[in-house]
């Protein structure tokens, strides 16, 4: 027999804010988080001069000063989204319980930020001046085993690095290994902080992303016919799950139940998506199948969305697919408009997205939305939330070398 | 040759500014390790800030035998006293 799996806490990090419930403010009243890189100077010659940052993170709250040179920004931002997280849950590890609490947090890329630093530390000074803690502040499975120290999780620790799917993947392994009784509880996200001028010109160099270096807010535009690109974002999403069974024992406020998990690969391409869709429409039947459930029961699907021309029309096209009639009828959106793409953390931040979808029963917007692209023709929800009861919610995540997650989220019902 | 009081000033600011200290806590008797809080990293990280601000080279076999403030000061004293007769 199988355990139930729910959702007690959620913990974000977004551009859009430092709380969770700030972020989720700021999505449902549709603001933008994008706007010009800050942090590090960018001359005329970058094609992209914009993105999401989190803007006025202050990490001492949560991490002592003399170690914030051994956790480069992708740590700190998961280790503020998890003690958010916690403490919406209420819950602390438990020495008796200690070897059943899981740390699954992961990153697409880990410390480039640091990585560029230290590369110049290198060339300019000599390899005597890297600071010894820099791999450790570096490595992309840091963020679970900085977490597992702090928070006294002794159970599994690990961390996925699957690029865009990473954070969707970190939840789904999760709830896969509380359902098979491995774990009692789990600690599960994704988190980036990868907004260096090495990744920007990178992923420039590909045309992945956006140049609308003149309207920052407006570059973000999943499924509107003038999408370009997507947004280079930051920030970390987390959640807490538990076996219903923990979760009762100790008196949790549920927030839902995780019932689906889908994952699987392109075997495509290392950056684009099948041409008809056929891994993302495999990934959203494998999740309906794993919670067993009609795709007439799903309600609204947080997107992949990124607002790059190929993937928001694949994506529907998908969408299409697998709900025949439904897919008219279910809402979907794309928080990327708003929140620029996190890419390892983008499925934790939209997992947290369903699961306060479900709990507030408020759908943010797909926002920038004004010009119709006839082979996008969903609901997205353009512009404006919608305050609509949601049982069921599944996000997608599709990420660089064809690999694929799906997860759906459902209100807890005895 | 540097004033020993200079060395034992710099040394102290840059150890308070690695462990996150008020340097008037730090005293020439502190081990790094077990008085101070320091991990192994942090006191490699440590030694580096001290080469780069003296001016020195610290072997690994020397790093071994630094275990309070004032072994660094005094390693330091001996290592500028030696390099200014040589």
């Amino acid at each position: 027999m199988t355990r139930r799996v729910v959702v007690t806490g959620v913990g974000m990090v977004t551009p859009l804010h430092t709380t969770t419930e700030g972020s989720w403010e700021a999505l449902v009243a549709g603001q933008s988080g994008v706007g010009y890189v800050t942090r590090y100077e960018l001359g005329e010659d970058f094609p992209v001069r914009i993105a999401a940052e989190v803007k006025g993170f202050d990490p001492l709250p949560y991490i002592d000063k003399k170690d914030l040179r051994k956790m480069d920004l992708f740590i700190q931002y998961a280790v503020a989204a998890t003690e958010q997280a916690l403490e919406m849950a209420r819950y602390r590890v438990r020495p008796e319980e200690a070897d059943r609490v899981a740390v699954i947090i992961g990153s697409g890329i880990g410390g480039f930020p640091m990585i560029e630093e230290m590369h110049k530390t290198l060339l300019e000074k000599g390899p005597r001046r890297v600071w010894p803690a820099f791999i450790p502040a570096v490595i992309v499975n840091m963020a679970a085993g900085v977490l597992s120290i702090r928070t006294g999780a002794k159970g599994p620790n690990v961390a996925p690095c699957t690029a865009c799917s990473t954070g969707a993947h970190a939840i789904g392994d999760a709830f896969k290994l509380i359902q098979r009784g491995v774990a009692d509880v789990a600690i599960a996200g994704g988190t980036e902080a990868a907004i260096t001028p090495l990744a920007i010109a990178g992923f420039a160099a590909m045309h992945a992303l956006s140049t609308r270096n003149d309207a920052p807010e407006k570059a973000s535009r999943p499924f509107d016919a003038q999408r370009d690109g997507f947004v280079m974002g930051e920030g970390a999403g987390i959640l807490i799950l538990e076996s219903l069974e923990h979760a009762l024992d100790r008196g949790a406020d549920i927030l839902c139940e995780i019932v689906g998990y889908g994952l699987n690969s392109d075997a495509y391409h290392i950056t684009a998506p099948c041409a008809d869709g056929d891994g993302a429409v495999r990934v959203m039947r494998m999740a309906l199948q794993d919670a067993q459930m009609a795709p007439e029961e799903v309600d609204y699907i947080n997107a992949h969305g990124t607002s790059t021309p190929l993937n928001d029309r694949i994506e529907t096209l998908a969408i299409k697919a697998v709900f025949a009639d439904h897919a008219r009828k279910l809402a979907v959106s794309s928080t990327k408009s708003m929140m620029g793409h996190l890419l390892g953390a983008a499925g934790g931040v939209e997992a947290a997205v369903c699961v306060l979808t479900i709990r507030h029963g408020v759908i943010p917007p797909t926002i920038n939305y004004e010009y119709p692209d006839p082979e996008c023709d969903l609901d997205y929800v353009p512009n404006q939330a919608r305050r609509q009861d949601v049982r069921v919610a599944m996000t997608n995540s599709f990420g660089f070398g064809g690999t694929n997650a799906c997860l759906i989220f459902k209100r807890f019902e005895d | 040759m540097q004033d020993p009081r200079e060395i034992e000033q710099k040394v102290v600011q840059i150890i308070a500014g690695q462990l996150d200290k008020d340097p008037t806590q730090i005293r020439m008797e502190s081990r790094f390790i077990e008085d101070l809080g320091a991990d192994s990293l942090d006191v490699m990280q440590i030694v580096m800030d001290l080469e780069e601000a003296f001016g020195i080279q610290i072997s690994e076999e020397d790093t071994e035998k630094i275990r309070t403030v004032g072994d660094a000061v005094q390693f330091i004293a001996q290592y500028t006293s030696r390099s200014a007769s040589a």
